[in-house]
């Protein structure tokens, strides 16, 4: 199976398992963070998590807690069978994206417009000491809303942090209803390009298209770089595509059997 | 205060090379000397306070010692969340420094009163926190907190506070500081405003009051076993603070003193109330209508003189009074 698809089972099992909610906007994230972890793009070092001079990327996003820790775990920072614990008591690996006893993870996130700010940080620290390392923070579309991100993106279009670089999950849903319904983002891709970002809007679920545009980063030298992910929200499972209840129900057995069987036969198909 | 904490700040980072120095756009003609000697290591974050929090922790997670300045409530409450799941939640060496706690910038109305910061402040897990009664007390703390890995908070006043020690105090962590032996009442004072307890406990001499005076510049941590010596060796313990009289010093002597099991001195705290001041006042004007004024102490203390129970007791039919 491709990591991808066996991000997707890990994070449906883990789901359904722990009655968590979120599966929606984990599997809208899995196609990137594949990619990321993929061995072409993150600089990161599984056997050694701390490595100095690794590559940072920031869960911002981090209620797809499921699909984050299942890439993390596929890439080798920690055995799948952790997995299993997801929301258990006394398990490390906590509902929103948790640092702490969790290898590979940078920072514990979960109130969104947090995980910016923090990239900013990082990246700032490596430009003014010339450190080789660079920092990605993986956002929603809904988190777009909190104010926080305009101050970061400010200061990093300001600073011109080219070591930057963000990413967000436009699955064009969040919590209530449609993005465009409750704060309409569009021209969204204007928004950070007047920040004096450089931006590419791109398919998210197109990995050929992903790791090619993140093979080209910076996509403008002097100016912290922006990825506009158009996704599906609950991609790879019919049923669950583009419905806001998947944002917060939990698959139940037959429904998790069914979701299983369609990635797998993806899978399939693939080959 | 300001110049003693930049002095000392300017020191610790000729010595670490780790520290750096972020601002909220604030520190004209305070922040030059550390900008022009470590350019490199500082940032002005512009009138952003949770972007500037967040920086902060990002640096931090880089290997940085990164101090945080800003006025009044600005790098505490505006970024209240960052401290908390940031700063807090990831025990990183961020100290949070702001200048014009209590009433020091009084006469700019009540955005710049920096009154709920020690109450807010003292709930944050792990956060220590310390509040300077003069410059000798901020060069001391300024160089504990530069030298303490995880987060902290110093709270300093303006400027041209009275001298309240002679020399460097010690100021062990979590410890009052003696600066007038006494007996009856005991002053706890945190920050500026013990210039006004020292006056007091001076102008209560005529009426035959011999009270002690303490710093208090530890919040937090607050050696609870220090201020339970003091408890038993006074019949009142009178907290002082340029800040809310709920939830701060005063807030926490009292957590302290309900626990203990054995009798103990009795508690007035005093600060800001319940209440936003009307209309302009300046500093010493909103500290005399809170009734943390020099005259107020005075007043406040022969007020408690009048309820302190006898030493001797009193004959058996006399009318009961309630446990000190």
């Amino acid at each position: 199976m491709r990591l991808a698809d066996r991000v997707r089972a890990d994070a449906l099992r883990m789901v359904a398992r722990a009655g968590a909610s979120h599966i929606g906007s984990s599997l809208s994230a899995v196609d990137i963070l594949s990619v990321l972890y993929g061995g072409e793009i993150l600089r990161v070092d599984p056997a050694n998590p701390g490595r100095p001079d690794r590559d940072r990327l920031i869960f911002s996003k981090g209620h797809a807690a499921a699909a984050c820790y299942a890439v993390l775990a596929e890439s080798g920072f920690f055995p799948t069978s952790l997995l299993d614990s997801y929301c258990r008591n006394g398990s490390p690996l906590c509902g929103h994206v948790t640092s702490k006893g969790v290898p590979g993870v940078e920072l514990s996130t979960g109130s969104l417009g947090h995980g910016l700010p923090v990239g900013c940080g990082m990246a700032l620290a490596a430009a003014r000491e010339n450190k080789p390392w660079r920092v990605f923070v993986l956002m929603s579309d809904g988190e777009c809303d909190e104010g926080s991100n305009w101050e970061a993106a400010l200061f990093a279009g300001h600073h011109k942090l080219d070591n930057l670089t963000a990413i967000i999950d436009c699955n064009a849903l969040q919590g209530m209803g449609e993005v465009k319904d409750i704060l309409d983002l569009e021209p969204l891709a204007d928004k950070w390009r007047s920040f004096r970002w450089a931006v590419r809007e791109i398919d998210g679920h197109d990995h050929a298209l992903i790791r090619d545009t993140l093979n080209a980063l910076p996509v403008e030298k002097g100016k912290p770089s922006m990825i506009l992910a158009r996704t599906v929200k609950g991609k790879g499972v019919g049923f669950m595509e583009n419905k806001l209840e998947w944002h917060y129900k939990s698959p139940d057995a037959a429904q998790l059997k069914q979701a299983l069987d369609e990635v797998e036969k993806n899978t399939r198909n693939m080959r | 205060m300001r110049t003693a904490f930049v002095q000392t700040l300017i020191e610790e980072a000729e010595r670490d090379g780790r520290i750096w120095l972020l601002t909220g756009d604030l520190g004209f003609s305070v922040l030059e000397p550390f900008i022009e000697r470590f350019p490199g290591r500082f940032v002005n974050a512009g009138v952003a306070e949770q972007n500037m929090m967040g920086v902060a922790a990002g640096l931090a997670l880089s290997g940085k010692i990164v101090f945080i300045y800003s006025i009044a409530n600005f790098p505490t409450l505006r970024c209240l969340e960052q401290i908390r799941n940031d700063v807090c939640g990831h025990k990183l060496s961020v100290k949070i420094v702001t200048v014009g706690g209590g009433f020091s910038y009084g006469s700019h109305g009540y955005s710049h009163h920096g009154i709920e910061d020690i109450a807010v402040m003292r709930i944050l897990p792990g956060l220590e926190i310390a509040v300077p009664a003069d410059a000798a007390e901020a060069r001391v703390l300024t160089r504990v907190f530069a030298r303490t890995d995880g987060p902290s908070y110093l709270r300093l006043g303006r400027g041209r506070e009275p001298a309240v020690h002679n020399s460097e105090p010690a100021l062990p962590r979590g410890i009052p500081a003696p600066v007038k032996p006494g007996s009856g009442i005991a002053l706890l004072a945190a920050g500026p405003v013990l210039g006004n307890c020292v006056k007091a406990a001076e102008g209560v001499n005529a009426s035959g009051l011999d009270p002690a005076v303490y710093s208090m510049p530890w919040i937090k941590p607050m050696d609870a076993d220090a201020v339970a010596a003091i408890a038993g060796r006074h019949e009142w313990l009178l907290t002082v603070e340029e800040a809310t009289a709920a939830g701060g010093l005063g807030g926490a002597v009292a957590e302290i003193l309900s626990g203990l099991p054995q009798p103990h001195a009795r508690l007035k705290r005093l600060g800001t109330p319940d209440q936003i001041l009307a209309g302009s006042q300046d500093q010493d004007s909103s500290r005399a209508i809170v009734g943390i004024g020099a005259s107020e102490l005075i007043s406040a203390m022969l007020t408690l003189s009048k309820h302190t129970p006898p030493k001797t007791p009193k004959p058996a039919d006399g009318p009961k009074r309630p446990c000190a």
